[in-house]
């Protein structure tokens, strides 16, 4: 799927946060197979792991560094490492982010509720604070933060993580305004459901067959995405194909919101 | 660099592929690898553009249609299918401006004719290039929206209710034909450095400089990166995208 990209981003730097898996490794080996040397993050330091010998094992030019994106020096050393390590910074996608269980409000806990602000809000909020620092230095560079579907409606159970993936769109569209004539074009993907991902396996309680089947019946296109179709809209949007495309939550989702 | 698609063997028609972004897009399709129908209101330009891609390696033909007619339509995607045995891709492109005016002054000229070719020139090009596409169970399709289609702006209502439109009928099409393989999105140019563009601005010296107030990056686009986005939306790449309505705009609908 993302064959037609190869070769692109000879050269180039490009960093996954929660790339320890689904959409943040298919990224990664995407922008590997396009040719940019991988900064892979996660908190799963031992999953990164694995996943940091994967890409390697494929001939990738890789660096793992473990990261809380919720903590600010965590983000600012793993960008500091970053440039040390290749120079520069071309391309950075923000993923790492995390669901919920699923509960009304009134049954969500605070503690629920601030993690997931935590990370998917707040990690995105000090990942660009860091990103744009060097990118800004360089004048050139582009991020895409990752929203969701539930960053632009409303679905039951999820408040707590819907207000984090509007507020990711509020971000972006925002920040974009402000970086665009610095060179650095900042855009968001709002993936729809996607299988084969640690997220997935959550949100369908262990790929339960009933819950499956409900969200494939969700899916206009009549089934579930794949993490490579998540990251084939990333790398189109971090080239410069998309040159002119700015803080725009791209919605791909099988025409879940349409 | 834009990524390097490989559409070998496949039929991409365009429609206004006369001039800016049409033939941007037309060309691109061309370098790509695929055979390409260009269609314009003016029949003769569209030849010879398709001639030059020709001239430059590229399969091509160019050929007369009014969008806002529909049985020219028919014609133009029966001659497509005659010519190259198939159709996978269609941009809709064909699109005109009326001028500013008064919502309360606006002449019903100026709205049937916008109407006519933005808003049932792109739905008489879906239906005949679906019933292709449907027997093929595989294509994708681009409509030519705008920031139009997103946005409000002051004596512009005739325009942009034609922009919406296309978009409303990108999404119901787009939801209905996704389950058959057949992909329909649209992208949302902002301003565009284009003939329609420059004739739009035509003894408006302020205008321009009202726009670029409002563009974040600072110029305007080029036809290329409109292109650019159609052939990815276009392509597999876009595979799990479904009734999306892509600016193209530099920023102008994030703010």
């Amino acid at each position: 799927m993302g064959t037609a990209m190869v070769g692109s981003f000879e050269g180039k730097v490009a960093l996954v946060t929660g790339a320890a898996g689904g959409i943040g490794l298919a990224t990664a080996r995407a922008f590997g197979d396009a040719g940019a040397s991988v900064v892979v993050a996660d908190s799963n330091t031992a999953l990164l792991e694995t996943a940091a010998a994967e890409l390697r094992s494929a001939g990738h030019e890789v660096l793992a560094i473990g990261c809380d994106v919720t903590d600010r020096g965590q983000v600012n050393a793993m960008i500091e490492q970053a440039i040390e390590t290749y120079g520069k910074l071309d391309a950075a996608f923000n993923n790492a982010g995390i669901n919920c269980d699923g509960a009304p409000l009134v049954e969500t806990e605070d503690t629920e509720f601030d993690n997931i602000i935590d990370v998917n809000l707040r990690g995105v909020w000090n990942c660009m604070k860091a990103e744009l620092r060097h990118m800004t230095a360089q004048r050139s560079g582009a991020i895409v933060n990752c929203s969701s579907i539930g960053g632009m409606r409303g679905s039951k159970g999820r408040a707590a993580y819907s207000a984090s993936k509007f507020g990711v769109i509020g971000l972006t569209r925002a920040s974009a305004l402000d970086y665009a004539e610095k060179g650095i074009r900042i855009n968001a993907v709002c993936p729809g459901i996607i299988g084969n991902t640690p997220m997935a396996k959550r949100v369908t309680k262990n790929n339960n067959p009933e819950i499956v089947k409900a969200f494939v019946a969700a899916e206009p296109i009549g089934r579930l995405g794949e993490p490579e179709e998540i990251a084939a809209a990333v790398l189109w949007l971090c080239g410069s194909a998309a040159s002119f495309v700015v803080g725009h939550a791209l919605t791909v989702d099988g025409g879940i919101l349409a | 660099m834009n990524p390097i698609y490989d559409f070998k063997g496949q039929v991409a028609l365009v429609t206004g592929a006369a001039k800016g972004m049409g033939l941007a897009t037309a060309r691109m399709f061309a370098e790509s690898g695929a055979s390409v129908v260009l269609a314009d209101l003016d029949g003769d330009l569209a030849a010879k553009e398709a001639e030059r891609i020709v001239r430059d390696g590229g399969t091509a033909i160019g050929l007369a249609c009014d969008v806002a007619d529909e049985a020219q339509v028919a014609a133009m995607v029966d001659r497509a299918v005659a010519e190259y045995g198939r159709l996978d891709m269609a941009f809709n492109n064909a699109g005109i401006q009326v001028p500013p005016s008064d919502a309360a002054e606006e002449p019903i000229e100026h709205f049937e004719r916008v109407t006519a070719v933005n808003q049932r020139g792109v739905w008489a090009c879906m239906k005949h290039q679906l019933r292709v596409m449907r027997d093929q169970g595989s294509g994708a399709i681009v409509n030519c929206s705008s920031l139009g289609g997103l946005v409000g702006l002051p004596q512009r209502a005739a325009y942009h209710g034609t922009k919406h439109a296309v978009l409303g009928m990108t999404k119901s099409a787009g939801v209905e034909y996704a389950p058959r393989g057949i992909r329909i999105n649209a992208v949302c140019p902002g301003t565009i450095d284009t003939p329609m563009v420059a004739d739009m601005l035509k003894g408006q010296a302020d205008a321009m400089a009202e726009i670029m107030k409002q563009q974040s990056i600072g110029r305007l686009g080029r036809a290329e990166e409109v292109a650019a986005a159609v052939l990815w939306l276009c392509s597999p790449a876009a595979s799990f995208v479904i009734g999306v309505a892509l600016p193209v705009d530099g920023g102008f609908t994030a703010h």
